[in-house]
């Protein structure tokens, strides 16, 4: 039970996005689909799991003061086994995302996790830890994708909803805004607003 | 006439942090007073013209003749750590008013994207030296621009009335929406 408190908790409880408002510079810059949104939040839930994983098994070895470097150089080296990976296999998805690749490196939350969970806990918890707010950061962005996506281009991963009418040219007519900059901020704060109404009945 | 272009373009158009997301959260984090967020830019500015030189440096000189260019994430991210320390180290010995004021805000500049994209983006770029300098320092006035308009705005938000589930960051999403809209009026400048 109480594992299970410790997985569930990134969802809503203490969702890094919505809640923690940790990792933003990704939630908001990628989010522009659905898709886009899961494979950003898969990586960062990779490199989180693993980053995690390793902290915890060497916790005992690093010496207090140097390690916050050494969190960075765990971190850094599993985005750079992502970013070959996905440079190799998922090429579109890899331009896409471009830029937040190796920023995955200084996402609050891998960090954060790293310095307030895996360096105190055992390495069962860490693990559960890293999958359960990675999860809940996966599943926040793939929200947030999905609200732009069906609001600008009228798609759900890739597939034509058919939500809105068709000007004379046959092409559906959407609020552009959704999939541009602004509406990335517009989209997540309104979110939240949702989330705090839905936090406040549940708990 | 290309410096120009790069600086209207890193400024206004493709504004650091309401166009590029980056740099995010000390925008929503440090962006509740205007003299805090002066601060920021302070230590921004600083830091990412320095970090920006020294990776271009590292990148052609380094890690291109080696071939591996592949280590760039962990190089740079090392450089910028090491750079801060170095930074506050300096700047306690050398300029303590200096240290004062932008002492709080060096350790959170480690894992400010901002500072490392404004690296890579330079690299991407193909920028030579004085292109990735002009580039960062336009970055920075970008950040500063966009964080203290933030700041003032959110000040008078402070003295509104919203609803409760608006109140704090939500609200402040909605208005850096607005912001970002109004900064899309400049896309086509350049």
């Amino acid at each position: 039970m109480n594992q299970w408190n410790n997985f569930s908790k990134g969802f809503i409880k203490d969702n890094p996005v919505f809640v923690l408002f940790l990792g933003l510079c990704p939630t908001l810059g990628v989010t522009t689909s659905a898709f886009n949104g899961l494979g950003m939040g898969l990586a960062t839930t990779f490199v989180l799991l693993m980053s995690n994983l390793v902290v915890s098994i060497i916790k005992s070895l690093i010496p207090d003061k140097v390690r916050i470097p050494t969190f960075i150089v765990v971190i850094a080296s599993f985005v750079t086994i992502v970013e070959m990976v996905m440079e190799a296999y998922l090429p579109t998805l890899f331009e896409q995302l471009g830029l937040f690749i190796p920023l995955i490196v200084v996402n609050c939350l891998v960090l954060g996790r790293a310095e307030a969970f895996a360096s105190k806990n055992n390495i069962l918890s860490s693990i559960i830890d890293g999958l359960g707010m990675g999860f809940g950061f996966a599943f926040a962005l793939t929200l947030l994708g999905a609200v732009r996506e069906i609001l600008g281009s009228g798609t759900l991963f890739g597939l034509n909803l058919h939500l809105f009418p068709l000007d004379s040219d046959g092409n559906p007519i959407t609020m552009l805004v959704f999939v541009l900059a602004p509406g990335a901020f517009l989209a997540l704060g309104y979110l939240i607003v949702l989330i705090n109404k839905l936090k406040k009945k549940i708990y | 006439m290309e410096y120009i272009i790069i600086v209207i373009s890193a400024i206004f158009v493709n504004n650091i942090v309401l166009a590029r997301f980056l740099g995010i959260c000390p925008f929503i984090g440090v962006s509740s007073k205007v003299e805090t967020a002066i601060g920021m830019t302070g230590a921004v500015t600083f830091v990412m013209v320095i970090a920006t030189i020294v990776t271009y440096l590292l990148q052609n000189y380094v890690l291109n003749p080696l071939g591996i260019a592949f280590m760039q994430t962990i190089t740079f991210i090392l450089v910028i750590a090491s750079l801060v320390q170095l930074v506050e180290i300096i700047l306690k010995k050398v300029s303590p008013p200096m240290y004062q004021a932008l002492g709080i805000f060096l350790p959170l500049i480690t894992t400010n994207c901002a500072i490392l994209g404004v690296a890579i983006l330079a690299v991407q770029n193909n920028y030579n030296l004085m292109e990735s300098v002009v580039f960062a320092i336009a970055n920075a006035i970008g950040f500063g621009l966009a964080l203290i308009t933030f700041a003032g705005l959110r000040e008078h938000l402070d003295l509104v009335n919203v609803p409760k589930a608006f109140k704090g960051v939500p609200i402040a999403f909605i208005v850096a929406g607005l912001l970002s809209l109004a900064f899309m009026g400049f896309s086509g400048i350049v």
